[in-house]
């Protein structure tokens, strides 16, 4: 979902740019309270693994269509939603910046959508689905899942907006259009990224289950405090 | 780090690698959805060329750095395509891996909270900005000359 140079104007893409380096600051400072010397490097290899699945480019079921993996839900899950952001971000970066994938002055808009939006929306909906879901693996995977494919499609919508504000083809009325082929484009690709998401986080969550960011910040399933009561009398 | 979180660590990598440097040459081709949804509007050749009709993804540029060695996940001079890409993806995670681990680890909080009881013999507390170490030296040095004031 990368933008390429020339799709949005200069102005939109600059006022963009401006604000996603202002959440990446706030992503920063709140980040650094999840960071410590065990996160780091696990922030890092969420980078790393996110830059190579986003390679893998698989075909929908239209034809003639691809989509690959965002990443935001799949950080989220792993390492929070505030250093999140920032593994995608760094992806978007190499890539913009050494592999000419998304244009440099699209920059802002590219981690708007996919950093920005897309980890932000993704962590809402785990937030609420693990406290609603039964607690177990098919739970997880739902939740992954879930956050993953609609994740894809709201960051599909943040590209809508930012063509509405600067796109440089004048589509007179048919801004709906866009809206309707992004989203049924995004759904399918998104389902592709509900599979790998959910299917990452599984592998994670049973090797390390404490790696997995959103399964730390529930509270224990345990109730201590019936044995102790029962203790007391 | 304990051992456990290194071997997890180097499996995540070597997962990472075999993805970008052997499978990406599976991957498919065509437009991602948002280069599709731009080309409505236009007919495109098999090798997705646009050939007629108006459309978004005609006001496309050039990327700024499009003469990259590493542009469009290939390595420039390298002739075999499967080499060339998969050589791309191995150093890209490797770039991204850097500096992603790198950042993150200068970012990292390093609160040196003591879990053993020991405190620190040089008292300073990185947290905050003050020396407690000098603070606490001049109020106790103003302590004892109250006192010795007072008495």
């Amino acid at each position: 979902m990368h933008i390429s140079n020339g799709i949005i104007d200069g102005p939109v893409a600059a006022v963009f740019a401006a604000l996603a380096l202002a959440a990446l600051t706030v992503c920063v400072l709140r980040g650094r309270r999840d960071l410590d010397d065990r996160l780091a490097p696990m922030a890092g290899l969420v980078a790393a693994f996110i830059f190579a699945v986003q390679m893998l480019n698989f075909p929908i079921f239209t034809a003639g269509v691809s989509g690959h993996l965002l990443g935001g839900a799949l950080a989220a899950m792993l390492v929070g939603p505030w250093v999140g952001a920032l593994c995608v971000a760094v992806v978007l970066v190499v890539q913009a910046l050494i592999f000419g994938d998304g244009g440099v002055a699209m920059l802002g808009l590219n981690i708007t959508n996919m950093a920005l939006l897309g980890t932000a929306v993704a962590y809402v909906l785990i937030a609420v689905l693990l406290r609603v879901l039964p607690r177990t693996r098919a739970g997880l995977a739902v939740t992954a899942f879930v956050a993953a494919m609609i994740s894809v499609v709201v960051a599909s919508q943040g590209f809508v907006l930012e063509y509405w504000l600067g796109g440089t083809t004048d589509l007179g009325n048919n801004l709906g259009g866009l809206a309707g082929t992004m989203a049924g484009v995004h759904l399918l690709i998104g389902i592709g990224e509900g599979l790998i998401t959910a299917t990452t986080v599984l592998t994670v969550a049973k090797v390390r289950p404490d790696l997995v960011y959103a399964l730390r910040s529930l509270p224990t399933p345990v109730a201590p405090a019936v044995p102790v009561a029962g203790g007391a009398r | 780090m304990k051992n456990r979180s290194w071997a997890f660590l180097a499996g995540g990598l070597l997962v990472a690698l075999l993805l970008a440097g052997v499978v990406s040459n599976y991957a498919s081709s065509h437009p991602d959805g948002l280069d599709s949804s731009l080309l409505k509007g236009c007919t495109v050749d098999a090798d997705d060329n646009i050939v007629g009709g108006s459309c978004p993804a005609q006001q496309a540029r050039d990327h700024e750095l499009a003469d990259s060695p590493l542009a469009d996940y290939g390595v420039r001079g390298v002739q075999n395509s499967f080499v060339s890409t998969g050589l791309s993806g191995v150093l890209g995670v490797l770039v991204t891996f850097a500096i992603g681990a790198g950042g993150f680890w200068l970012l990292r909080r390093r609160d040196t909270t003591p879990t053993d009881g020991s405190t620190p013999t040089d008292g300073t507390t990185p947290t905050d900005g003050t020396t407690p170490a000098e603070g606490d030296a001049a109020t106790s040095t103003d302590e004892r000359r109250h006192a010795d004031a007072n008495g």
